[in-house]
């Protein structure tokens, strides 16, 4: 217990010893490269904001993530079960996820003006709900027959098979692009309060670090995104125990 | 009955003119050559599809859909990795009964854990079971909902030989002790002697019935039954049969 904790723990510790070592050596200055220790002035300086901004960034990262799930576990149901709608949504999905989501942020905000809040959530959905799509979709598809066949042998409805077996069985696959959607969702909202003027959240906080060369603070910033979606991934990961811990094997 | 499979190539036919008659209460082991329908009888049984022509029967019923009196296991045991083993013999429960109370559920698996030598077992996942082990688990859930008919696809198949042995005393012991008509799928003509009262052979595809032969052996059947000369006779009959299904017939080679 003490070495997961305390392993993390010494691979940053050597990350920062390294990066510090490397703007030393090299003699940057910090408006070529901020180097570790000129992080903690800037984040005490800006505390407040880092907080009141920081949560903002959060919180639309996870309510967009949320919106991911419910909405790609849904169509993740519909191509997993109907091979029609299979072939009918996915080159619709690949070209809507091939479709560069920075170019997305004038256009959804033209279409939703001045709704700051309401856009940023959609491009974190947007940019996440993709690969929780295709991994239920897959994870139902690819369902044995004979798994079916026990319950359904019995007159079991297609509902109580879907509930009884199918979501359970795909609850591995549904968190593992869960991890991947949930630092995709941090790129969405960035995305959004980066390009857009007069946003908020770190995206924002980090634009005007670059309006007025408050380098360390930009840096900050990173790390401050970087935090959060550590913590975000091992929030899916402690649902994942619970949920589908049975999946996890011993040792290895 | 006749059943033909739509494919790209035009309709497969994979049964013809099928006929099977299984007593109530015995077993009937049906061998025949690989690919040759043996799974889509099993599927037609249990109801999971409808024959073109003809009709399923079942203890004076017509067949046209799924029943709850019907067990199936397969090669495969599919157990739930998410359940312990105790929660995957009940699921047939949780369809077929879901008023009964929790508490004779469990005392109903448990009873067939224990004929199965399972007891102690019960809170383990399959994934820490042995092969065997899982494969009786796969048993027990299917005939926990007692079954008059109970369908088996080849459930001893991807077992080694010792432990395939030994579930074929466990089957018996659990025929002595159930009472169901039992349909066994296999390509063990050993297996089919063992545990059938009757030995139905299906030729080629498209299926027919080619062979039937009544196993006259004594009902307590020990192992040792298949080293009798009498055994040895039919076990040859058997697979000079099953060579006639594959179109090789007759002689020795």
């Amino acid at each position: 217990m003490l070495g997961k904790i305390a392993t993390p723990v010494l691979a940053v510790c050597v990350f920062l010893g390294l990066w510090e070592l490397l703007v030393w050596a090299n003699g940057w200055p910090n408006y070529k490269m901020a180097s570790p220790s000129d992080l903690p002035p800037a984040f005490w300086k800006y505390r407040e904001l880092f907080f009141t901004m920081g949560w903002q960034t959060l919180w639309r990262t996870v309510a967009g993530l949320m919106l991911a799930v419910v909405f790609g576990t849904l169509i993740g149901m519909i191509i997993g079960f109907s091979r029609l709608a299979r072939d009918a949504l996915y080159p619709l999905l690949i070209g809507f996820n091939a479709i560069p989501k920075a170019t997305l942020v004038p256009v959804i905000s033209l279409i939703f003006i001045g709704q700051h809040d309401f856009n940023t959530v959609l491009m974190a959905f947007m940019i996440s709900f993709f690969p929780i799509a295709v991994s239920v979709g897959i994870g139902l598809s690819t369902l044995e027959p004979e798994y079916r066949d026990i319950l359904r042998a019995l007159g079991a409805s297609r509902f109580t098979i879907f509930r009884k077996i199918a979501l359970p069985k795909t609850l591995p696959e549904f968190f593992g692009a869960l991890k991947v959607s949930a630092t995709l969702a941090f790129i969405g909202t960035n995305l959004v309060e980066i390009v857009s003027p007069h946003g908020r959240g770190l995206g924002a906080l980090f634009k005007s670090g670059e309006t007025n060369g408050d380098y360390p603070l930009m840096f900050a910033v990173l790390i401050a995104l970087a935090f959060l979606g550590i913590v975000l991934y091992y929030a899916v990961i402690f649902l994942e125990r619970i949920f589908a811990g049975w999946a996890e094997r011993e040792g290895g | 009955m006749s059943h033909a499979y739509k494919t790209k190539g035009g309709l497969l036919p994979v049964l013809d003119g099928l006929e099977v008659a299984v007593p109530e209460g015995t077993f009937a082991a049906v061998v025949g050559p690989s690919g040759c329908g043996k799974s889509t009888l099993t599927k037609l049984v249990a109801g999971l599809m409808k024959p073109d022509t003809g009709e399923v029967w079942l203890h004076g019923e017509r067949v046209t859909a799924p029943r709850k009196t019907v067990g199936m296991a397969f090669q495969n045991p599919v157990l739930l990795e998410w359940r312990s083993i105790l929660e995957n013999v009940i699921l047939p429960l949780e369809i077929v009964a879901p008023k009964m109370p929790r508490a004779r559920r469990v005392a109903r698996a448990m009873e067939l854990l224990e004929m199965v030598g399972l007891v102690g077992f019960e809170n383990k996942r399959p994934s820490e079971l042995s092969g065997g082990m899982r494969q009786r688990a796969s048993l027990c859930r299917s005939l926990v909902h007692k079954p008059e008919v109970l369908i088996l696809d080849e459930p001893f198949g991807a077992l080694d030989a010792f432990t395939r042995e030994d579930l074929w005393q466990t089957m018996r012991d659990l025929r002595r002790a159930e009472p169901f008509t039992a349909v066994l799928i296999t390509h063990d003509l050993r297996e089919s002697v063992f545990l059938g009262d009757q030995v139905i052979v299906l030729s080629g595809r498209p299926a027919r019935t080619q062979y039937v032969m009544d196993v006259d052996l004594p009902e307590d059947r020990t192992l040792d039954v298949l080293f009798t000369p009498q055994a040895a006779g039919m076990l040859h009959t058997l697979r000079d049969q099953i060579k006639i299904a594959q179109g090789r017939g007759g002689k020795d080679h």
